[in-house]
């Protein structure tokens, strides 16, 4: 299992990507309270552009609806906090199974009646508008006034129940990031990974060669709904509120996929990239624009959106492929 | 409830079904032709209201009567972006065109917020609360203005793609990209033109819509959405599924607001969109893809 993690990457890289852990490890001891909450946003996308980049990235199924499965993880585990108590490890439980059976039914109804390209993509779409509506109108999680767990105080940090403090929530999603990066790259070294780039590159030529098309795809959308449905519970302990206009918004799946598209889809560190570059520009932008005293609702957008169209121009399959290029990571042929 | 309510109700979804049906088939057109599913439709659709509430405060000058510039002004926009943003951008895969028009959109959506600031704003006509009675039958006056100008409209734009020299070319395209680029169309202008010619039916439905609805910017996204619920379930690149598909989607709309809560309407929208994707994934009256 090391060997397919570690087997035929140039060492540079190994030493960069160590740099960088250890510099994510120590981080908090420098950042103050500001910074520590865009590294946590950053990482939050970096882990939900890693999940979704299975689905895009290696298997070729385009979802713009992966806030449904955002949703339906943070609002099983809150509901399961909220009524009976139960803590987010065990919600996780149900949580993730919740979003699996979810992708599952979509990726089923969709494959099987070959719904795809733009179609599958907007299928996706209906589905979280579906759920968004559908929540507005569920009482028993609150409906469209809000669901909100109990907000702790933060004097220690209750890591099984996840009430504490910004920092705790740090090192969790730190994790969670780390997990993911390693799952993909082992999923990508595997015989599985092999079939999706496969399916990816011509379908019908890997029908040909035999591979089950189907059930690798199945495969692809329920591993990538499993693993948003975590971040979805972190989302839910981490800001304690949930409102289905904000957490299933067609803008929130949107956001998602940015990260691996700006960063490089099927890549493993493009949505790392993204994350940190689209991240740090949309902050940056904000401190630029307060600093400039021109700070009027939609300034900020406006660039962000000019920034994404320039990047999307400029280099057509992203940032890392270019950047890797550059450091001289590329594998030798 | 008395039948006369359904009635009504059905009437009304049936009048802004066609204004909805008016802006789903400048969508229609551009995908059918440039093959480019353009995410920044509902924002096109929400400069042209900006537009026509602009001229109507400053001018009074009434919506109806300046469809035809509005569609002018839209027309350019949308000849210009094709042209200058999207053709490079004909050969590159889904998500990359995807990701550019949401760049579009994103733009699109927060100038407007920077120019105009999130309220509601409407236009109020001298006939706003004019109305028709047909037996039991009570419409608004301003539905079915918008109603008829959007038949209009729709029926030009078929008089054009059937009849004008153009309109012929621009199909060739679609059938055939290899074929018309041998017989020495200029397919790049000609994507240019058509999706000015979405653009423009977006613009003329706006100025129609801005009648019936209040505009805000967000309002742009949940538009965009719409147009595609609509032009799906009617079949993309077919135009008489996009009247079709948004006459359905106005009456199913409509019909869910009277009998469930009007909050939840949408949701029915897309309920269908999820039927006819699984059991019709051509749409209503759309052809098979080969």
């Amino acid at each position: 299992m090391m060997r397919r993690l570690v087997g035929r990457v140039a060492p540079r890289g190994l030493w960069l990507l160590g740099a960088l852990l250890l510099a994510l490890m120590i981080a908090p001891h420098f950042a103050n309270d500001y910074v520590l909450t865009v590294l946590i946003l950053i990482l939050y996308f970096s882990y939900t552009g890693q999940a979704w980049n299975i689905m895009m990235g290696f298997a070729g199924q385009l979802s713009l609806g992966h806030a449904l499965y955002v949703g339906l993880g943070a609002y099983t585990a809150a509901a399961l906090y909220v009524h009976f108590g139960i803590g987010p490890w065990i919600g996780l439980l149900a949580a993730v199974p919740v979003a699996m059976a979810a992708g599952a039914i979509i990726g089923f109804l969709a494959f099987r009646f070959g719904v795809a390209g733009v179609y599958f993509a907007i299928l996706t779409i209906a589905f979280a508008e579906f759920a968004r509506i559908g929540f507005d109108h569920v009482a028993y999680t609150g409906g469209s006034a809000g669901y909100f767990l109990p907000v702790a105080q933060y004097a220690h940090n209750d890591l099984w129940n996840l009430r504490g403090a910004p920092i705790m929530f740090y090192y969790v999603i730190l994790a969670l990031t780390v997990a993911a990066f390693v799952l993909c790259r082992l999923l990508l070294r595997s015989r599985v990974g092999y079939f999706w780039l496969a399916i990816r590159e011509d379908e019908e030529a890997a029908r040909a060669l035999g591979i089950d098309t189907f059930r690798y795809k199945m495969i692809a959308v329920v591993i990538s709904a499993g693993m948003t449905a975590v971040a979805g519970v972190f989302y839910a302990f981490y800001y304690n509120n949930l409102f289905p206009e904000q957490v299933f918004s067609i803008a929130r799946s949107i956001e998602l996929i940015l990260a691996p598209i700006i960063g490089g889809i099927g890549t493993l560190f493009g949505p790392v990239l993204g994350a940190f570059v689209l991240t740090g520009l949309s902050e940056g932008m904000t401190d630029l624009l307060h600093a400039l005293g021109f700070d009027i609702p939609g300034a900020k957008q406006v660039f962000y959106g000019i920034c994404l169209l320039v990047v999307v121009v400029a280099l057509p399959d992203g940032i890392w492929p270019w950047l890797s290029r550059r450091l001289g990571l590329e594998r030798r042929r | 409830m008395p039948v006369d309510v359904y009635l009504n109700v059905a009437v009304s979804g049936l009048l802004t079904g066609l204004v909805y049906g008016l802006m789903a088939l400048g969508l229609s057109v551009i995908f059918g032709v440039v093959r480019v599913v353009n995410f920044a439709h509902g924002e096109m659709m929400t400069i042209a209201m900006y537009l026509a509430i602009v001229l109507f405060q400053s001018l009074h000058l009434d919506p109806l009567v300046m469809m035809v510039p509005i569609a002018g002004v839209l027309f350019a926009f949308g000849y210009a972006l094709q042209a200058g943003l999207i053709n490079p951008f004909i050969n590159r895969p889904e998500h990359a065109q995807f990701i550019l028009l949401v760049a579009v959109a994103l733009i699109l959506v927060n100038v407007l917020l920077l120019i105009f600031g999130p309220d509601a704003r409407s236009v109020q006509t001298s006939y706003a609360y004019d109305s028709f009675a047909l037996g039991p039958l009570i419409v608004d006056a301003t539905k079915v203005y918008a109603g008829a100008a959007a038949i209009v409209v729709a029926a030009a734009l078929f008089a054009f793609f059937r009849l004008s020299y153009v309109g012929k070319a621009i199909r060739a395209c679609a059938d055939n990209y290899t074929g018309a680029l041998v017989v020495g169309l200029n397919v790049k202008r000609l994507y240019a033109l058509t999706f000015g010619i979405g653009a423009a039916c977006v613009g003329a439905a706006g100025s129609m819509l801005v009648l019936i609805i209040d505009v805000t910017p967000p309002l742009g996204p949940q538009y965009t959405l719409l147009a595609f619920v609509i032009v799906i379930t009617g079949g993309l690149g077919s135009m008489p599924g996009a009247l079709l598909g948004g006459v359905l989607i106005g009456m199913t709309e409509a019909m869910a607001g009277l009998l469930f809560t009007p909050s939840a309407k949408s949701m029915f929208a897309f309920a269908i969109l999820v039927l006819v994707l699984l059991f019709r994934p051509q749409g209503i009256l759309g052809k098979r893809a080969s």
